[in-house]
């Protein structure tokens, strides 16, 4: 016999902070496999965001820096500037990205940063305990939304992948989910190619992945993953916004 | 069609009986072992029979703590 | 080498660049634009860059991950700007990482004006940023005193692996003067080798943090970052006495605000006053010891600003309750002028009398 999975040297050995169930533990083996498999573990610089993944650079196996509240995208391109032939990415949560971070994530894609963004959302503010995010949906119960995400006091969810496919710097813009194994399998193709955009000097790259909250949502681990599917997918689809190919 | 023979293992101590893996398995092999709790305090995830088991690594794949190693061989 | 006339700004950028400086992020704001463009201009020359950041915020931020990967590297601003940026600065001192900032200050509170002023002494002293946190903070004087220090910045800056403000008004980065561009003493500094630039597989990966979440952590980085402060009270303390022989009263005064403080004391030794001038160039460290200089003569002490009064609060600390502290200040963009300084000292001499 041959093994077929095993544990990434991408990450470190350190066991996670994260609850059970939560899907930042898959999503962090696939970034540590993209980046033992693209052979850049080495030469990689990661930045870690604040909220529940402010501990990602404890996780990742490679040299990290730890930002402000959403800035991890000002921070990449100080890392960048610097280190152009080096592979720099942002991992971060809607909180830190869609909300206090907005600015920084659109203007990273502007500039067209040769950076990648893993952006984590799971429709609420998990680290501070359940608070509404921009990407909470209409109707969804959070800390600070107890009657339900309301569109007239608090506007409709933010579609992040698709405002910053607008921007001609983001040169791949995907949104996957991690909600079965075959859309992991998806989610890590996705992230390979973000990487790869990144390392082609092609230009800036966005992996949104679809992401639970089972402590804050209230729900199982099991059932979180049907809620993300009846709920999130409907709202926030599936599929690939940009390409290079399209980007002129 | 060649049918395809698995071993899994789990690293016990480092699950956290979210019990996703028990979700994925075509085989229905997996299972959380109610006797037992891990040092985390969890019941962990377990294998009774894993003559069954094809090797698909669905489970590790569903897996958020990196508790699963899988192995396959093909039968000719 | 030969001296060159050359505004404020542009002399800081061209020292930045001279020592040491390749990487520049900033935002803009009136008045310190020319040094931005300055580096916009020439940094790319140097094999480094210099970026446009959208926001202050953001400027700093890029300025955080560039000293992470172990860059020499500068923002500049002014007051506002320096207000948004203390998040960032906060980071970086608690991440314990080099950087020069330059703040070119003008008119406050809030969106002020654009006229120079000193009243960012506390912000650059005190910082708005959150923790016990301290900045190594240069207060030129002259456009010279300006390049020195900013030429001397980035190895103070590396050497203690902190943030190290160089603060200027709006005068003396608008103003024009002859500068020469000196060999600046250089510090013995130690390899970077905190800095994230790829393990290559060879090493354990380097974090660059300001998260402590044990308290025992936290706090034992706290007593390490004081010990490093005191070392800069000890070694970084830099003023210049003026005129203090058989002083009647001593005035306490920085960066432009000197300069004029110096006219006002030639102009009342011709009427026979004795005033002398402690002009400090670290505004943090402050120059406590200087004031052991002030003779036995010295009735009283005046702190002379541009700001309703906020070193004075530095000088009640360092004159330890011994002589009587006045305040003389012209703020908003408003400059004292060397008769309403003469004016200050003669009221305070004849209520001393």
């Amino acid at each position: 016999m041959s093994v077929v999975f095993q544990r990434t040297n991408g990450l470190t050995q350190k066991s996670t902070h994260y609850c059970p169930g939560c899907t930042h533990g898959i999503i962090h083996r696939l970034v540590g496999e993209v980046l033992e498999e693209l052979g850049v573990l080495g030469e990689a610089i990661g930045i870690a965001p604040v909220g529940c993944s402010v501990l990602a650079y404890d996780y990742f196996n490679c040299d990290m820096q730890e930002a402000a509240h959403g800035r991890a995208p000002a921070v990449a391109t100080g890392v960048k500037r610097v280190y152009k032939d080096k592979t720099v990415f942002t991992y971060q949560g809607d909180g830190d990205l869609a909300s206090i971070g907005a600015a920084e994530i659109v203007h990273a894609a502007h500039r067209g940063e040769k950076i990648t963004t893993i952006f984590v959302n799971n429709a609420i503010y998990g680290m501070t305990g359940g608070q509404m995010a921009p990407t909470t949906l209409i109707g969804q119960k959070a800390t600070t939304a107890p009657f339900g995400r309301d569109q007239a006091h608090s506007g409709m969810p933010l579609k992040v992948s698709e405002m910053l496919a607008t921007i001609d710097g983001a040169v791949f813009v995907e949104r996957v989910s991690v909600n079965t194994p075959a859309n992991i399998r998806k989610a890590k193709k996705a992230i390979k190619k973000a990487f790869e955009v990144q390392i082609e000097g092609k230009g800036f790259g966005i992996v949104e992945v679809l992401s639970t909250c089972p402590t804050n949502w209230g729900l199982s681990p099991i059932e979180a993953l049907k809620w993300l599917e009846e709920n999130m997918m409907p709202y926030y689809p599936l599929g690939n916004f940009r390409t290079p190919e399209e980007v002129k | 069609m060649a049918k395809a023979k698995g071993k899994v293992a789990f690293k016990e101590d480092l699950c956290k009986g979210c019990e996703l893996c028990t979700t994925v398995c075509p085989v229905k092999i997996v299972k959380m072992d109610r006797t037992r709790i891990n040092i985390k305090g969890y019941h962990p995830a377990t294998v009774d029979e894993m003559n069954k088991c094809i090797g698909c690594g669905n489970c590790a794949t569903m897996c958020p703590d990196l508790v699963i190693t899988v192995e396959r061989e093909m039968e000719k | 080498m030969a001296k060159i006339l050359m505004k404020g700004n542009e002399a800081i950028a061209a020292a930045a660049i001279k020592g040491g400086c390749k990487y520049f992020f900033g935002y803009p704001i009136t008045p310190q634009n020319e040094l931005p463009e300055y580096m916009a201009r020439e940094l790319h020359k140097t094999g480094g860059c210099f970026v446009q950041a959208e926001s202050e915020v953001a400027a700093i931020n890029m300025v955080y991950g560039a000293a992470g990967a172990g860059a020499r590297v500068m923002t500049s601003s002014s007051s506002p700007g320096i207000a948004l940026k203390q998040e960032g600065i906060s980071y970086i001192a608690g991440a314990e990482l080099p950087c020069v900032i330059v703040n070119i200050s003008r008119g406050g509170p809030g969106l002020g004006g654009i006229q120079p002023a000193q009243s960012d002494y506390f912000q650059n002293t005190r910082g708005g940023g959150n923790g016990d946190y301290r900045l190594l903070v240069y207060a030129p004087a002259t456009l010279q005193e300006a390049v020195d220090l900013t030429m001397e910045a980035f190895d103070a800056a590396d050497f203690y692996r902190n943030p190290v403000v160089i603060s200027a008004d709006g005068m003396i980065g608008q103003m024009m003067e002859p500068i020469e561009f000196k060999e600046a003493p250089k510090r013995e500094l130690l390899p970077k080798d905190w800095a994230t630039i790829g393990t290559k597989g060879q090493r354990e990966p380097n974090i660059i943090n300001s998260l402590a979440l044990d308290p025992a952590e936290l706090e034992k980085h706290n007593i390490h970052l004081k010990e490093k402060y005191d070392l800069m009270e000890k070694n970084e303390v830099r003023y210049e006495l003026y005129n203090m022989e058989n002083a009647e009263l001593v005035i306490v005064a920085y960066g432009t605000t000197s300069r004029i403080v110096k006219n006002a004391i030639a102009a009342m030794k011709e009427e026979g006053i004795h005033v002398g001038l402690i002009r400090p160039i670290t505004l943090w460290p402050f120059p406590m010891k200087a004031f052991d200089a002030i003779p036995e003569t010295t009735k009283a002490l005046l702190s002379v600003e541009m700001s309703m009064g906020q070193m004075i609060d530095d000088v009640k600390i360092a004159n330890e309750g011994k002589l009587p502290v006045h305040f003389y200040g012209r703020s908003g963009g408003m400059i004292p002028t060397p008769d309403g300084i003469v004016e200050s000292v003669k009221k305070v001499l004849g209520g001393e009398k």
